[in-house]
C-alpha cells in the first residue's frame, strides 16, 4: 500500500461523495423548477451523473462488465432528453 | 514498478478533475437564476466530468487489469450527444418563453420555435402563463 495507492482510494471515495451530492442537487432543481426547460435539464444532469457514477463503481470493483450498463444509460439518456423535449415542442413525439 | 505509481497518480488527478467539474456544474445548476444561464453550466459535466471519470476508468483498465479503449466510445457519444440536447433544451426555454425571446422576424409572422400548431392553441394559451417565474 503505497502513497500513490492511498491518494487514489481517498480520490475515489471524493468522487463518489461529489457525484452523489451533484445528483442530490439537480434532485432539487427538478422539484424546484421553476419552468420545463429547467426540468428537463435536470434530467439530463441527473442520467449523466448516474453514469459518472457507473463509471466510478466500475473502477472501484476494477471489473468490465459497467461498461456496456453505462453506454446503455447514455443512449437512454439522450432519446428521452430528445424525446421530452420535442413533446413540449410539438406536442408529439413522432409526428 | 515506477510506471505503475506514474499511471496511479494520473488516475487519482483525473477523478479529482472529473469531482471538481461535477461539482462545479450541479452548484451552477441549482445556483443561477435564468433558465438560459442555468443551461451553461451541467453541459461542462457532460463533457469534462465524465470525460474525465471515463479517462481514470481507461488508465485504471491499462494498469491494473489487461487494458481497454471501451470507454471512448462513450466518450465519442457523449461529446457527440451533449450539444444536440442542449440546443433542444434551449429550444424549449424560448419556446415557453422562460427567457428572453428574439425580436420578431422582419418578413413572417413569428419564429417556428416560438410557434405553437393550430390545434394546440388553446392547450398552450392556459398552460404557458403558470410557468412563468
Amino acid at each position: 500500500m503505497s502513497f500513490a495507492t492511498q491518494l487514489m482510494d481517498v480520490a475515489l471515495i471524493i468522487a463518489f461523495v461529489v457525484a452523489v451530492l451533484a445528483q442530490i442537487m439537480s434532485m432539487i432543481r427538478l422539484v424546484l423548477g421553476p419552468s420545463t426547460g429547467d426540468r428537463i435539464l435536470a434530467l439530463d444532469t441527473m442520467v449523466v451523473n448516474a453514469i459518472g457514477l457507473i463509471v466510478l463503481l466500475g473502477i472501484a470493483q476494477g471489473v468490465r462488465i459497467y461498461f456496456e450498463v453505462s453506454l446503455i444509460i447514455a443512449m437512454l439518456g439522450f432519446v428521452s432528453t430528445v424525446a421530452y423535449a420535442r413533446f413540449v415542442l410539438r406536442g408529439d413525439i413522432i409526428e | 514498478m515506477s510506471g505503475e505509481i506514474i499511471m496511479t497518480y494520473a488516475i487519482a488527478i483525473s477523478l479529482l478533475v472529473g469531482a471538481i467539474f461535477a461539482l462545479v456544474g450541479a452548484i451552477g445548476l441549482l445556483k443561477f437564476n435564468d433558465s438560459m444561464t442555468r443551461l451553461h453550466a451541467p453541459t461542462k459535466v457532460g463533457t469534462v466530468g465524465i470525460g474525465a471519470f471515463l479517462l481514470a476508468s481507461m488508465l485504471h483498465s491499462f494498469t491494473y487489469g489487461e487494458g481497454s479503449m471501451h470507454e471512448l466510445l462513450i466518450m465519442a457519444f457523449l461529446f457527440v450527444t451533449a450539444p444536440i440536447s442542449a440546443n433542444f433544451m434551449a429550444k424549449v426555454n424560448i419556446h415557453r418563453r422562460a427567457c428572453d425571446t428574439p425580436p420578431s422576424p422582419p418578413r413572417d409572422d413569428t419564429w417556428s420555435t416560438l410557434n405553437v400548431p393550430e390545434e394546440d392553441k388553446h392547450v398552450s394559451d392556459t398552460a404557458a402563463p403558470s410557468h412563468r417565474i
